[in-house]
């Protein structure tokens, strides 16, 4: 038997995850239930701060503008896997979405007579396509910051309950009418070494991405992907795993993100002769082309040799047209980031970018009640999921800049929403007496091994193999090798060594477990990226160039079995806009 | 624009060097002394000082524990001092130090150690939470505010704060006094007390004009430096003290 400590706890609403998606929940939950939030991060260390272009609404402050258009963007955006009700409710629930936060407190920046002030984004645009559309309503280029600040500001006024630096790392599930329920989360205390069973009658997951499963990413180190994760080892299935969007704009060799707002606001992308070269892939929009076809130009212009830079690979995003009091005024974190990191001074040098992974567009499937589902028709009661964790769909196979931040507070709202409304009328699922087993057996077996193999050398290699064979461009051969090295990483996973000993802020223990993540969802990304033979949005294959409608207008739903990984598909909801040739 | 121009961008011109870095130790549990270690790492010419932190880390002592998760400097998880200055890892370039001499690295001042670069935050949450740091109005808005752009302005600076810990741990006041606000505390009060849509001004200046108010700032302007994202903490601070006097922002 362990001798670790074991506390419980109970709620009724338990949330999982304090970015913006988890306090948005908390918010709705805190008032009208017994509300609990654990966060393996103080609340504003979440990646929701590192968001900088801004959130879609249109709210039509600046010019003529509807959420019908935005619905249509946002499926068009993301290459009609869309799936259509999810995206009429993003677009129509956003102009208040985007009140609640102004009402909050959010200091959005304002238009000359006061009101929120609103620029453009790549794929957003007026009347079905016609010209850039002004709807990303922002702050600076801090966007995600502002939003992160002000939802933790209102839950610091509500009161609401926090665990912070508690790692969840597992659901308990319990069988209850002969159906499998959540019944709680099984958390580690970073600063103890203790474990914590939250018992919850809802329990919402709201835990982000998982982008470190690649080497080049504006992904924190902290999104490993442990909530996808956990979903996933209980069985159920994850959804569109294969859709993972590459943005352009990485700064280069780093991935640190520069916005597509520069781009909103006038910067143009280069290759080493100078040339426009969006010009060339999308003639009407150009530079604010979706992320898929941009990040694809810009791989392609440095392998047929017109990148520029000594090892030509990268591209440059060209501001220096733009007056300085404009990038000082809209943009000054980014061009920040390209004095810090790169020593180059935006002002009068081009910066040098590259794509950089980015945002999961796949993820826990849930319903428009944000109610995790089971399979293609049934839902697990009690299960909510919001946020990058999660795949609604409403951002199909490429999500549109702004997009996310939206989604995190409308399906944030809503998780809370549902969550209450269930916890109102149902009972606790009974925690079962072992439910801390598995938890305590993986910390055990880590502290304990005598391996050999380090975290940091496993992980480099997981996330070079991604990069090389799973990244913008991918073919059978790719996935295949990406597989077998992911196999191969598995077995010395088995002889990993911790060199940590200690029960105290273990991160070096903490840093192996989310290695373990990072091999399952990086192995769910690639076996669905080998079935889906055709190129749609952010999964383009090489061996299949051209989108397949006939067979592939679906979402993978992947499964794990005991021996391996099954990949079944479910339809596209399509309300009112038939699939058509996505064209910029 | 021209050829030129893109070849000049180069990055990685600095080639790779070997740095050695003394990092303060401590753990509650193995009953030792708080201690100096030291290592040398291999680095190059974009590294930053959490890079080098990370090469300890993961090549040399899984041990060494500090916090990080951006990477970038925008989520304030690695404020510490570095060569006796309070900085964030991620944001110090290495090439930057003078790599001549040993880096220092050690925990930010007048918070517990509770291991290595780790510190205790909850007393700095606290001050922060003691302010009322968020929108009190009594209004029940249909739709957005108004707030003209001179407005948003006023206490655009204050926004920028990422409650790193940077300046609070820097202020000698802070260190002497633990019960003192400390810096960041009052620039987020000030970032609501100048914000036009908020109502409440009057009671964060009452709670700030306490004895551990803002009177116990000696403007040292250690803050102000420290501060990893441009805020003038100094002058926020000002501009709070002048609020008292008047009697309104
Ligand atoms: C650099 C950058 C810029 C972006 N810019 C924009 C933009 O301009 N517009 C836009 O719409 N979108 C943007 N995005 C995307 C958007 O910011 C994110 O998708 C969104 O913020 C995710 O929010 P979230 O709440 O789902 O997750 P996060 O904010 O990542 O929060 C995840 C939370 O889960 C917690 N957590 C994770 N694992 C565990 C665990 N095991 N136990 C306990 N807690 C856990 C974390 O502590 C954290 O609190 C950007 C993304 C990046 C990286
Ligand atoms: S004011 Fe600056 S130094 Fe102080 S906590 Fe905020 S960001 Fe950090
Ligand atoms: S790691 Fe986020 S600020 Fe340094």
């Amino acid at each position: 038997m362990s001798k670790t400590k074991v506390h419980n706890h109970q709620h009724d609403v338990v949330i999982v995850g304090a970015g913006g998606a988890g306090m948005r929940a908390a918010i709705e939950a805190g008032p009208h239930a017994k509300t609990v939030v654990i966060s393996k991060l103080f609340p504003t260390r979440s990646h929701t701060g590192a968001a900088q272009g801004g959130m879609a609404a249109a709210l039509a402050n600046v010019e003529e503008d509807s959420w019908e258009w935005h619905t249509f963007d946002t499926v068009k955006g993301g290459d009609y896997l869309v799936d259509q009700d999810a995206a009429e409710i993003l677009a129509k629930e956003s102009v208040q979405a985007v009140i609640d936060l102004e009402n909050m407190g959010l200091p959005f920046n304002r238009t000359p007579d006061g009101k929120i002030d609103q620029r453009r984004f790549g794929g957003h645009t007026r009347d079905h396509g016609k010209a850039p559309v002004r709807r990303s309503c922002y702050a600076a280029d801090r966007t995600g910051h502002m939003i992160l600040q002000t939802l933790y500001q209102n839950c610091v006024r509500l009161g609401i309950e926090f665990y912070n630096e508690f790692y969840v790392l597992d659901l308990v599930m319990n069988t209850v009418d002969g159906e499998e329920r959540p019944s709680a989360v099984v958390a580690y205390e970073l600063a103890t070494g203790e474990i914590h069973i939250f018992q919850g009658k809802s329990i919402i997951f709201a835990t982000g991405g998982f982008g470190k499963i690649f080497k080049t990413t504006s992904n924190a180190h902290t999104l490993t992907g442990d909530g996808v994760g956990i979903i996933w080892r209980k069985g159920l299935p994850l959804e569109d795993m294969e859709f993972y969007q590459f943005h352009p704009t990485g700064l280069a060799g780093l991935g640190i993100l520069l916005s597509e707002a520069a781009r909103g606001e006038g910067a143009i992308l280069r290759n080493a002769s100078g040339e426009r070269f969006m010009e060339r892939y999308a003639p009407t929009i150009k530079d604010l082309a979706p992320r898929d076809m941009v990040a694809r130009a810009m791989a392609n212009e440095v392998r047929e040799g017109r990148g520029a830079g000594p090892h030509k690979d990268y591209v440059l995003l060209d501001l220096t047209h733009l007056p300085p009091e404009v990038i000082d005024a809209k943009l000054p974190d980014i061009t920040e980031f390209a004095r810090t990191y790169l020593g180059v001074e935006p002002y009068t040098e081009p910066v040098p970018v590259f794509p950089t992974a980015h945002y999961a567009m796949g993820g826990i499937p849930t319903n428009i009640k944000a109610e995790v589902l089971r399979n293609n028709k049934k839902v697990v009661p009690g299960l909510y999921a919001a946020g990058e964790c999660a795949c609604v769909s409403v951002h199909g196979a490429n999500r549109l800049g702004t997009n996310s931040l939206l989604d995190i507070n409308v399906f944030g709202k809503r998780a809370g929403i549902y969550a209450v409304e269930y916890a109102k009328t149902a009972k606790h699922v009974p925690v079962p007496k072992d439910a801390a087993k598995d938890v305590l057996e993986l910390i055990e077996m880590m502290q304990n091994s005598t391996g050999t193999e380090k975290v940091a050398v496993l992980r480099r290699e997981l996330q070079d193999t991604m990069d090389k064979n799973a990244q913008v461009y991918r073919t059978e051969e790719s996935l295949d090798e990406a597989l077998e090295v992911i196999a191969d990483l598995r077995k010395r996973y088995q002889n990993i060594q911790v060199q940590d000993r200690g029960a105290r802020f273990n991160t070096d223990l903490l840093e192996a477990i989310e290695l373990g993540f990072l091999f399952d969802l990086a192995e769910v990304l690639v076996v669905t990226s080998k079935e889906r033979r055709e190129s749609r949005g952010g999964h383009f294959r090489e061996d299949y160039p051209e989108r397949n409608d006939e067979k592939f207008m679906v979402h993978s739903m992947a499964y794990k079995t005991s021996k391996n990984i099954k990949v079944d598909w479910k339809p596209v909801v399509i309300t009112n806009y038939p699939p058509m040739e996505r064209k910029y | 624009m021209s050829n030129a121009v893109a070849e000049n961008t180069e990055i990685g011109v600095v080639p790779s060097f070997t740095v050695t870095l003394f990092v303060r130790r401590f753990s509650k549990e193995d009953g030792l002394e708080a201690r100096w270690e030291d290592f040398d790492v291999t680095v190059h010419g974009t590294d930053r000082v959490l890079d080098a932190l990370h090469k300890i880390k993961w090549e040399q002592d899984g041990s060494l524990s500090f916090r990080r998760s951006c990477a970038h400097g925008v989520c304030g998880s690695d404020a510490m001092r570095i060569n006796g200055r309070n900085r964030l890892a991620c944001k110090t370039l290495i090439k930057d130090l003078d790599i001549t001499e040993p880096i220092y690295v050690e925990p930010i001042k007048g918070l517990e150690v509770e291991k290595d670069l780790i510190v205790n935050m909850d007393p700095f949450y606290q001050a922060y939470r003691d302010v009322k740091p968020f929108l009190i109005a009594s209004d029940k808005p249909k739709a957005e505010r108004i707030q003209s752009p001179e407005d948003r302005e006023r206490f655009d600076m204050t926004t920028k704060c990422i409650l790193c810990a940077a300046c609070t741990s820097s202020c000698p006041v802070f260190w002497t006094d633990g019960q003192y606000f400390g810096p960041a505390a009052i620039v987020n009060a000030h970032r609501f007390i100048f914000d036009s849509r908020d109502e409440a001004a009057d009671v964060r200046l009452e709670i700030l004009n306490d004895k551990e108010g803002v009177w116990r700032c000696r403007t040292t302007f250690n803050c102000t430096e420290a501060c990893p994202r441009g805020i003038e903490v100094t002058r926020a601070i000002a501009e709070v003290k002048q609020a008292i006097l008047r009697g309104k922002p």
